[in-house]
């Protein structure tokens, strides 16, 4: 019999000490009390689910994201999706449209389409959801600083196609906040890119009212290398600072927040990760609560997305990171996720292939209906275990939270730009990932095929049919925007982007002149310039 | 240029080229050289090459590393290595500036990066450790750094 590495010194891998025995004794020792601190599943404070059947009324929704190349062929992988079982559609953007660039800039060579879906105009994201019913698949638009604008276009083709916006369901993630420490694929600095964020939650809790206006990200912190803590107190830190900024817009917490959803990574620590789900939905329901005044449970139920984290796949023995997807998908549904997305088992090499893809939805469809853990609302509820753990991951991400909005003297939204000003939030990530890293290196922590006794023998990814990205994407999408400009009338577009302009510098929301640019043919990275131009760029303090 | 024939420690130099923002692993090796006693300068992300290479010469390291996970490793690399070359830090055998490549890098593109004057290429997953030998090594065998 082996030893057992992981467990000489037990601590979950956020650094959580962990008993050598939990019972229902200890626990009643503790203060715990089921009644104020779990409640009924789909009642406050919603520790045990969002809903009070959960997926026995309704299983999650399989939204696998998706996006490569020009928007033809991210269209001809979401036809591919939804006929393998395949429920709702999430898109990934490339890093030119992310940071707010063109296909033709400098920067974006050798990346149009390559990690992402190249969208540069509303003609783009009309043919991305060709023949897509808008109405019956959730869309989920993965953009942040150009949020206003992508979502502009994704509203003028609905238009056009006819579907009446009060029709549309869906999600844009529009986190500004994140992009300073999580993902990095900042347009704006901080203040200006949350206006931004402010200007679609005002425009679409008036106009566009079943859509969800913000994705509240945990995922990409947790990629760029935070542990379990870090990615709930700093998401729901950035929830708390879009709520205070719509306050202050003059919405009432009531008229929005149940217009916010979530989105979190699962990582490998199995009891650890169900723990900070429900941790999440009981602190933000007390926050929205106690804090914002929230009334209706609308405003304090979280819901949210998660998706097995890319970083946790291994390129040694690949197929073994089915697995590893198969464990973190387990626990995302025993958290009581509202959707998922299992990465695909060969993403240490490249973007995913459909046979991937193929695996990671009948992952989702072997949890959903073979595994019975569907059949009944947080089936895990009342372990000593979980419930302390879920106690500790909430007292610890709100020691957080107060120690942020100290830095902001009491307002959550100071705090958040503080904190990221500062480099605090950078700071504290880049420390856990290297305490991570160093635990593997050490062989503290095992990772089959990567550190443990038997790692020689792990192949590589020898016969994976892995993605192959043609170039010739690159071409085809410049050539599209060539054209685009060369049929549009110059004058207009130049009115437009003047109007953006004055719009922005008259404080007024950005959507009304962006909706109308869009339809002039204008591009996403000329309006995103002009507002650079406006406010400047961001450069990142590259904390290590 | 290079002259560090002593005992001084290697200096590198570290950036992400284009617009990719996957910047874990860069950040967690800048510290790991640096805990080894390297002198390290980490230029950050969306750089050109042709700023890599004016840096590098600045500076005057013996280490260029670049972190890229956009997968646009096979365009970026030829252009680095020309810039360096512009700017005089490759070409003479006895003065190359070490280049190295880190990121989601697939098997089949190691050779051909090597190919075209890539000295170490470090795909996700790669320890520091294996990283530092490497470095150390390279420079000892050159004559340069402190091995």
């Amino acid at each position: 019999m082996s030893s057992n590495r992981n467990h000489d010194n037990p601590r979950t891998l956020s650094g959580l000490p962990i008993d050598p025995l939990y019972s229902p004794e200890q626990l009643a020792t503790t203060g715990f009390d089921p009644t104020a601190d779990l409640g009924p599943p789909g009642q406050f404070p919603f520790t045990r689910g969002a809903y009070p059947t959960m997926y026995r009324g309704r299983l999650w929704t399989r939204r696998q994201i998706a996006g490569f190349g020009t928007a033809r062929a991210t269209n001809e992988r979401y036809r591919f999706l939804l006929a393998h079982g395949q429920t709702g559609l999430s898109t990934d953007f490339d890093h030119p449209t992310l940071t707010g660039y063109d296909s033709d800039h400098e920067l974006a060579e050798g990346e149009v389409g390559r990690l992402g879906v190249a969208i540069d105009t509303a003609a783009d994201m009309g043919e991305l959801f060709d023949g897509i019913p808008l109405e019956q698949a959730s869309v989920s638009l993965t953009i942040n600083h150009p949020a206003i604008v992508l979502l502009a276009m994704f509203l003028h083709n609905a238009e056009r196609r006819g579907t009446p916006w009060a029709a549309l369901r869906g999600t844009v993630q529009n986190d500004s906040l994140k992009e300073f420490h999580g993902q990095k694929t900042f347009a704006l600095p901080p203040a200006p890119a949350l206006r931004l964020t402010t200007d679609v939650v005002e425009f679409c809790t008036k106009h566009v009212p079943n859509w969800y206006t913000v994705s509240i990200s945990g995922y990409h912190t947790r990629e760029a290398g935070s542990d379990a803590v870090q990615e709930l107190a700093f998401t729901v830190a950035q929830g708390m600072a879009y709520v205070e900024s719509a306050q202050r817009r003059g919405l009432a917490v009531d008229q929005f927040a149940s217009r916010l959803s979530h989105f979190f990574g699962v990582h490998n620590d199995f009891f650890e990760e169900i723990a900070k789900f429900r941790a999440a939905r009981r602190m933000w329901a007390r926050l929205m609560c106690d804090r914002y005044g929230a009334t209706r449970p609308e405003s304090m139920r979280m819901r949210f997305h998660t998706q097995t984290l890319g970083s946790t796949l291994v390129r040694q023995d690949p197929l073994n990171n089915i697995l590893r997807g198969g464990l973190q998908a387990l626990a995302a549904v025993l958290g009581g996720t509202q959707s998922l997305h299992v990465s695909g088992y060969d993403e240490a090499y490249d973007i995913p292939s459909e046979e991937a893809m193929r695996i990671s939805l009948a992952t989702q469809m072997i949890l959903a209906h073979e595994s019975g853990v569907s059949a009944t609302p947080d089936p895990l509820g009342g372990s000593a275990y979980l419930e302390t753990l879920t106690n500790q991951l909430e007292e610890a991400a709100m020691a957080y939270i107060e120690r942020i909005d100290n830095m902001g003297n009491g307002s959550m939204l100071d705090g958040m730009l503080e904190a990221i000003g500062s480099g605090y939030i950078e700071s504290e990530i880049a420390q856990a990932s290297y305490r991570y890293q160093q635990r593997v290196e050490s062989g503290d922590y095992t990772i089959v095929g990567v550190n443990d006794e038997y790692s020689d023998d792990a192949t590589n990814a020898g016969s994976l049919e892995l993605f192959e990205f043609d170039y010739a994407e690159e071409e085809r999408q410049i050539e599209r925007l060539t054209t685009v400009r060369q049929s549009r009338s110059e004058a207009d577009a130049a009115a437009t982007l003047r109007d953006i302009v004055q719009t922005a510098r008259a404080d007024g929301n950005l959507m009304p002149p962006i909706l109308t640019a869009v339809a002039a043919g204008v591009t996403e990275g000329e309006i995103m310039g002009a507002l650079r131009d406006q406010w400047g760029e961001y450069v990142d303090p590259g904390v290590f | 240029m290079n002259q560090n024939l002593g005992f001084n420690p290697p200096r590198v130099l570290l950036a992400k080229l284009g617009l990719d923002g996957h910047d874990r692993g860069v950040k967690v090796i800048a510290r790991a050289l640096r805990d080894a006693g390297m002198e390290v300068v980490y230029l950050g992300m969306r750089v050109t090459a042709d700023q890599v290479a004016a840096a590098a010469a600045q500076e005057d390291v013996d280490v260029v590393g670049i972190s890229i996970l956009s997968g646009a490793h096979m365009r970026l690399m030829p252009r680095m290595v020309d810039a360096l070359q512009r700017h005089g830090l490759r070409g003479d055998a006895d003065d190359n500036v070490m280049l190295l490549v880190g990121g989601t890098i697939p098997d089949g593109d190691v050779e051909p990066l090597r190919q075209i004057g890539v000295d170490g290429v470090f795909p996700v997953g790669t320890f520091t450790g294996e990283m530092i030998d490497f470095i150390h090594n390279s420079l000892s065998i050159d004559g340069r750094g402190s091995g």
